[in-house]
């Protein structure tokens, strides 16, 4: 069991970047380049580590707090979800309704972040951010009521178990109502293709990239660490939903884990060359949508359950 | 084994929401198609389980319903308005009368009711499955959404085709007992249907310029 915890630790801590290099080498390989090394983004990481940081003067603690208040509730929302087995290191019972707040309050550090550099691009950034992620939130909060349901529980760990013990796959229509909210959701909360272009350098475009344009050197490395590990701890609960975790993890869970990670990542890097980003009055559709995908498989869920 | 019903009918109903979530009528008018494949493949799955082997009469009656279904649904029909869509030369957007974000929610709300609906109603048969009865519903109070809101006729024509559709899933229930003519004659009615309207729209367009109906209910003598 301790062997368990202690990779989940691990894996948690250092695969994340991992996942960034798989997207880009994806989206290299589908414009025909040959794209940066799949480590790249561990180059970077600790490249931006040994550099200085510059803070203006009319920003405060808030600004500092930001990129490590993003990291550290990712971490606790990775350290919440059983990863590799049954269990996790932080788990209890009703940690689902802590995971959902985590990842709101890491948002909500990143925004106050943003507004605190009194930069009016900043300020535009969080307010879209703000604006998507109160759409975004309904959606996922539905994907993990499906989840509660069949076990009445909130726990992760009684969620999981209820779902190792249903039979996988197209008997249970719903949970693949999850799986595809779950996924606008992880398109969303990272600030991928179709709702926000990471790549892209015109202020006036993007959301998440346009909040840290003042963080730099450390900060920064903290904000893109703090954003993979997000991408990995929503990708692991996507992955979890299509394949739940087995009851004795060890290796075959982190092997679980870590190719369902993976394939998901291959499959951002697709959907990322094959759309455009949706107009931003387009995005609230999109994931008002996910809501509503989510809403009818919950209804059905319930439905069946008293029918 | 209504595990691959229920996922079919989870799939019709993303497309009811489908259909009125896109801005292009031609994406409308292949969802519509889509559900016609869903529909053949639904009865297929909702008899399987029952197989036992052998031709019967009521393999037969599927095998016709089945493939009358995907020919008719799938095929003929988009076909024929997919081509009314590029001879009338009507703008690609469907043109709602509420925003699109509100089509959306109230067709949650639909689908909403349908649930609440068929879990008061009483069924003198039980469904084969128990989404059969809420989809049912959610498709045809869909179908009548898009009908109302929706200014161009190809679009009303898609409505009028998810309303048929929401009838023959709720025809399901009975399938066991509906003759088969019965069945042939509803598909006939549709196709006749669809090329009534289809000749429609080609007239109005010619008429007029263009297929908006809006401007119908200002005609006068």
């Amino acid at each position: 069991m301790a062997m368990e915890l202690a990779l989940h630790v691990v894996v948690l801590l250092t695969t994340p970047l991992l996942l960034l290099g798989v997207i880009q080498k994806t989206k290299a390989w589908f414009a025909g380049r040959s794209g940066p090394p799949l480590l790249q983004p561990y180059f970077d990481f600790w490249k931006l580590l040994h550099k200085g940081a510059v803070y203006s003067r009319t920003t405060t603690w808030l600004f500092r707090a930001g990129p490590i208040v993003g990291v550290a509730t990712a971490l606790c929302a990775g350290l919440v979800l059983p990863l590799i087995g049954a269990r996790s290191p932080l788990g209890f019972s009703g940690d689902i309704i802590l995971f959902a707040y985590l990842l709101g309050l890491g948002r909500f550090f990143a925004m106050s972040a943003a507004l605190d550099t009194g930069s009016s691009f900043e300020g535009m950034g969080a307010s879209r951010e703000a604006a998507f992620s109160a759409f975004a939130e309904p959606a996922l909060l539905l994907c993990l009521a499906i989840l509660c349901v069949p076990a009445r529980s909130v726990g992760f760990a009684d969620a999981f178990a209820a779902l190792r013990s249903a039979p996988p796959g197209f008997s249970h229509p719903t949970y693949l109502a999850a799986a595809l909210g779950l996924f606008a959701v992880l398109l969303a909360e990272n600030s991928r293709i179709p709702v926000d272009d990471p790549n892209t350098h015109l202020e006036l475009t993007m959301i998440h990239e346009v909040m840290v344009l003042d963080h730099g050197g450390p900060d920064l490395a903290f904000v893109l660490y703090g954003s993979a590990m997000k991408l990995f701890v929503v990708g692991a609960l996507l992955v979890h939903v299509i394949l739940p975790p087995p009851l004795e993890g060890g290796w075959e869970g982190a092997g679980v884990l870590v190719g369902g990670q993976l394939g998901l990542a291959i499959g951002v890097g697709c959907v990322e060359s094959m759309m455009a980003r949706l107009r931003l009055p387009r995005v609230p559709q999109f994931l008002v949508g996910a809501s509503v995908l989510a809403g009818v498989g919950l209804a059905a869920l319930l439905y069946r359950g008293t029918a | 084994m209504t595990g691959y019903a229920d996922f079919i009918l989870l799939v019709v109903v993303v497309l009811d929401l489908y259909v009125v979530a896109t801005s292009r009528l031609a994406s409308c008018v292949h969802a519509s198609a889509f559900q016609g494949v869903a529909l053949a493949l639904l009865s297929v799955a909702l008899w399987a389980p029952s197989y036992k082997g052998g031709v019967d009469g009521h393999l037969l009656h599927l095998a016709f319903l089945s493939i009358g279904t995907l020919l008719v649904k799938a095929l003929v029909i988009p076909q024929l308005v997919l081509r009314a869509i590029r001879e009338a030369n009507v703008r690609r957007e469907v043109e709602p009368f509420v925003s699109l974000h509100l089509s959306v929610l109230i067709a949650a709300v639909l689908v909403g009711i349908s649930f609440w609906l068929s879990s008061v109603l009483v069924l003198p048969i039980p469904a084969p499955t128990t989404l059969l009865v809420p989809v049912a519903f959610a498709t045809v109070l869909v179908g009548f959404l898009v009908l109302v809101s929706r200014k161009k006729a190809v679009t009303q024509v898609v409505g009028y085709l998810m309303v048929e559709n929401g009838i023959f899933i709720f025809g399901q229930t009975l399938v066991q007992r509906i003759p088969f003519a019965v069945e042939l004659g509803i598909l006939l009615d549709l196709l006749v249907g669809v090329f009534v309207m289809g000749i429609a729209i080609h007239h109005i367009s010619r008429a007029f310029d263009h297929i908006d109906t809006e401007l119908l209910s200002a005609l006068k003598d």
